[in-house]
């Protein structure tokens, strides 16, 4: 049973078709990569599913529940966590002020005028950074933390409500080679521990045929090929694609 | 059918001027991203300029336009003094502190038009052979007005035809459109700005030699003509000159009809156009969204004071409590209003700081806090107790209503719309004189019996305002106030974790606006009446002042701020009769060298 299922998405920019019937299934547990070469329409695709585009066509189911066209924050509220491509946190706050606003904000506790924040329980902030690996850095603003620490924390934050799926959007952009294998085999393993699904574009073809299940190329906005890394590395629609006229030899 | 035709004449003749004035101000914005309060300012100097060259050559056709010309190119080499002084160091600056700064040029040239021209009212000659009326179907209008029409509809051709035609023209428009890319193709940035300042300038000091003949110049002439270029160049929508000149003729025509039709809110009615026309079209009727905002660099994270921070305050607030017995009368009322500052810098901190919002017009929840009270006294018989009670509540819907269309916008458009809303509040104020005694204000708002004593008045002050400050100090560092804070780091980060920032920035706007109005209600009772002015420009500026002093990115800011500010104000009122060049003079070295304010002087955590 598929924990995200996509059927038919639709979206054009003017006269510009982004995405054309793309659709899509991840499971409990499962990482799913999705690819394709610059502009075949990953980003568009991905900012449908968390609701910051509404699709021209098509549906978008969370366990059955139609999320089509609800706003980003309605459909975290629904267990979908997200990390940006380029890192979003609150530079202001520290690392673990961080994570207990997205904390707070699951209990519904955000708008409350007295008690200080500092009042709080830190220890279930704490827990998740220690998961990371970032509880060292707890009390250090956001603003400063170097590239790849940024990223942990944003995925303690993805993770602080209990997703039941990740939407993670080129996880290690820039990041170092050492680092990015680091983060997903991290985020492979908390993945499978707590049953989370995982849908993430990606670069780094090293970090793609690693730890995706499965994969899923686009291509100007059309789905080109899904399967296993072996099933996609061996396609030569791909081949062609990737590699141009050399794939046809 | 003939009075509809003098009246719509009348409002091309308004848009005449009002179109000179907002052209320059909107070329210059467009290229230069700067919202130009000095704008009226130049306006001014056009005049009285004029007046001077004017009175002092011969009479004669030739004289007089040669003076209206020569006054024009003055003020447009004025207009390139200040760029070159002030502005060309702050384009890199946030909106506000821009803002602040022409502000400063405003307070500086209006004693300098003081020092030259006197304070009374002067009234130049009429423009030679076009002293008369003229017959339109019956009725008589002045032969000027329609020289202004000709004047106006003529300078708009001409600068259709330098911006479409020329060299300049074409550079003004690629930097509107895109400054950065502009740079990059190794345009001289420099020499552009400052060209694009002479022309907007000049234009500005144009428009005020022209009204020479039709009115009195006067210390007024800045602030008057400046709300309303604003209003013509936001719904225009910023740096767009055809929007300027279709907000012109709309705003020029609804002055003219709303006089005969609706004579009692004319005021109202346009800033009442622009709000609605800025919550339909953010970006005004022809604008286009900017990119984005400059922001400081991200501040540190709260901390609460330090053991000896912690002395420090509580060493201030058992001194604030132990010194008023040994107080005269004088300095307690000083204190009371100190007191009154430092909540009003309090709350309109609460916003531009956490909050990361922008408010020009936050007088407008002093105000109502201040008139809330004092209507209740006046009309109601409400003892004081009643009347402080009411205030924050008064302010705080007043703050729920702007906030709900304020709190979408950012940057200068949010700072334009709050002064929008704040002038409706003052207009409101100045033209209901039946229940706000208009310019004659409320007065016999005394405090009871126990709060007369200067005393007991100043003790209810600073329990009351520093009761305020402390209870926003909590919000601060309370949820609310870290997930106003989020909200302004990333928008994308807290709607992604389920932040709704528009509830947050709402709350937070009413909130501020409720201590805003409690600060106008102790005002109210300390004073013993209310006066329009209580929402008026100056009294926003005022509080923006005392928040950038302090530091928008410190808790304390506000507290050192208020203080520094307040007692700056008292020093200079008491050595200088120029108070006002002195303190813009002050407001415009604090942009240029102190963009952290006296609280950020220190060293950063």
């Amino acid at each position: 049973m598929s924990l995200l299922r996509v059927e038919g998405l639709h979206k054009s920019f003017g006269g510009v078709k982004a995405v054309q019937g793309v659709s899509l299934a991840v499971a409990a547990g499962e990482l799913l990569a999705l690819i394709g070469p610059n502009g075949a329409g990953k980003s568009t695709c991905f900012n449908m599913l968390n609701g910051q585009i509404r699709p021209d066509a098509g549906r978008v189911t969370l366990a059955g529940q139609d999320i089509t066209g609800l706003a980003p924050r309605a459909i975290w509220r629904l267990g979908v966590g997200r990390t940006f491509q380029i890192t979003a946190t609150f530079a202001s706050l520290s690392v673990l002020e961080n994570v207990q606003m997205a904390l707070l904000s699951h209990q519904r506790r955000l708008m409350r005028l007295w008690a200080p924040l500092s009042a709080e329980d830190p220890t279930p902030a704490l827990a998740l950074l220690e998961r990371l690996g970032m509880a060292e850095q707890a009390a250090r603003p956001c603003g400063v933390l170097a590239y790849g620490d940024l990223k942990r924390v944003e995925l303690a934050i993805a993770l602080a409500n209990n997703p039941r799926l990740l939407l993670m959007d080129e996880p290690t952009a820039g990041m170092a080679p050492a680092e990015r294998v680091a983060l997903m085999a991290l985020t492979a393993r908390i993945a499978r521990e707590s049953g989370i699904a995982v849908l993430f574009t990606e670069h780094d073809m090293d970090v793609v045929f690693t730890h995706a299940d499965r994969l899923l190329v686009l291509d100007r906005g059309r789905m080109l090929a899904e399967g296993s890394p072996e099933d996609v590395r061996a396609n030569p629609a791909v081949r062609e694609v990737y590699l141009g006229h050399e794939g046809r030899h | 059918m003939t009075q509809i035709l003098v009246q719509s004449l009348s409002g091309l003749a308004s848009a005449a001027s009002l179109f000179l004035v907002a052209a320059g101000l909107t070329v210059i914005f467009g290229v230069t991203r700067i919202v130009n309060f000095a704008h009226g300012s130049l306006y001014m100097l056009g005049a009285y300029i004029a007046y001077s060259l004017v009175t002092w050559l011969p009479r004669g056709h030739f004289p007089f336009w040669g003076g209206v010309l020569a006054a024009a190119l003055a003020v447009g080499l004025i207009g390139v003094v200040v760029e070159v002084l002030v502005l060309r160091r702050i384009y890199k600056a946030p909106e506000l502190f821009q803002l602040l700064a022409t502000f400063g040029v405003v307070l500086v040239v209006q004693d300098v038009a003081l020092a030259v021209w006197g304070a009374q009212d002067l009234l130049g000659p009429r423009a030679p052979g076009l002293r008369g009326a003229v017959d339109v179907m019956g009725e008589r209008f002045p032969l000027y007005d329609l020289v202004l029409i000709a004047i106006g509809g003529a300078i708009l051709l001409l600068l259709w035809l330098l911006f479409q035609r020329s060299r300049f023209g074409v550079l003004v428009r690629a930097a509107t459109a895109d400054r950065e890319m502009l740079g990059a193709l190794g345009v001289n940035q420099r020499r552009l700005f400052t060209g694009v300042f002479f022309l907007g300038s000049a234009l500005a000091g144009l428009a005020g030699a022209l009204q020479l003949p039709r009115e009195s110049v006067n210390l007024h002439m800045d602030m008057a003509i400046i709300s309303e270029a604003f209003v013509v160049v936001v719904v225009g929508g910023l740096g767009s000159l055809p929007g300027a000149a279709l907000a012109a003729l709309l705003i020029g025509q609804m002055q003219a009809f709303g006089i005969v039709l609706f004579p009692r809110i004319t005021l109202v009615l346009v800033f009442l156009v622009m709000a609605v026309v800025l919550v339909l079209r953010p970006y005004g009727l022809m604008g286009r969204a900017n990119a984005a905002a400059i922001v400081l660099p991200p501040e540190p994270p709260l901390r609460a004071l330090s053991p000896k921070g912690r002395a420090v305050a509580l060493a201030a607030l058992l001194l604030a409590i132990a010194l008023p017995p040994f107080l005269g009368d004088y300095a307690l009322v000083v204190l009371s209003e100190l007191a009154i500052a430092v909540l009003f810098a309090a709350s309109l901190h609460f916003i531009m700081g956490p909050g990361g919002m922008a408010s020009f017009g936050h007088a407008a929840y002093f105000g109502a806090g201040a008139y809330a009270a004092a209507l209740l006294v006046k009309h109601f018989a409400a003892p004081m107790e009643l009347g402080l009670l009411a205030a924050p509540f008064a302010a705080g819907l007043l703050g729920l209503v702007f906030g709900w269309f304020c709190v979408r916008l950012s940057g200068v458009y949010a700072a334009m719309l709050t002064l929008a809303f704040a002038q409706i509040a003052w207009s409101t104020a100045f033209q209901w004189v039946e229940v706000t005694g208009g310019d004659n204000g409320i007065l016999g708002v005394w405090p009871s019996a126990w709060a007369v004593p200067k005393l007991a008045y100043a003790y209810l002050s600073l329990a009351l305002c520093l009761g305020g400050a402390l209870l926003l100090r909590r919000a601060i560092f309370a949820p609310l106030g870290y997930a106003m804070r989020a909200q302004r780091d990333s928008p994308l980060r807290a709607e992604a974790i389920g932040i709704d920032a528009f509830r947050v920035r709402w709350l937070a706007f009413a909130i501020a606006a409720g201590f805003a109005g409690l600060a106008g209600a102790v005002f109210a009772f300390g004073k013993g009446s209310v006066f329009p002015t209580a929402m008026a420009i100056p009294r926003s500026v005022d509080a923006l002042l005392m928040v950038l002093l302090g530091g928008v990115q410190t808790v304390m800011g506000p507290l050192i701020g208020a203080l520094a500010y307040t007692g700056l104000h008292e020093q200079l009122l008491r050595v200088t009769q120029f108070w006002r060049a002195a303190l813009g003079a002050i407001i415009i070295g604090l942009v240029l060298f102190f963009p952290r304010g006296l609280a950020g002087m220190g060293p950063r955590a």
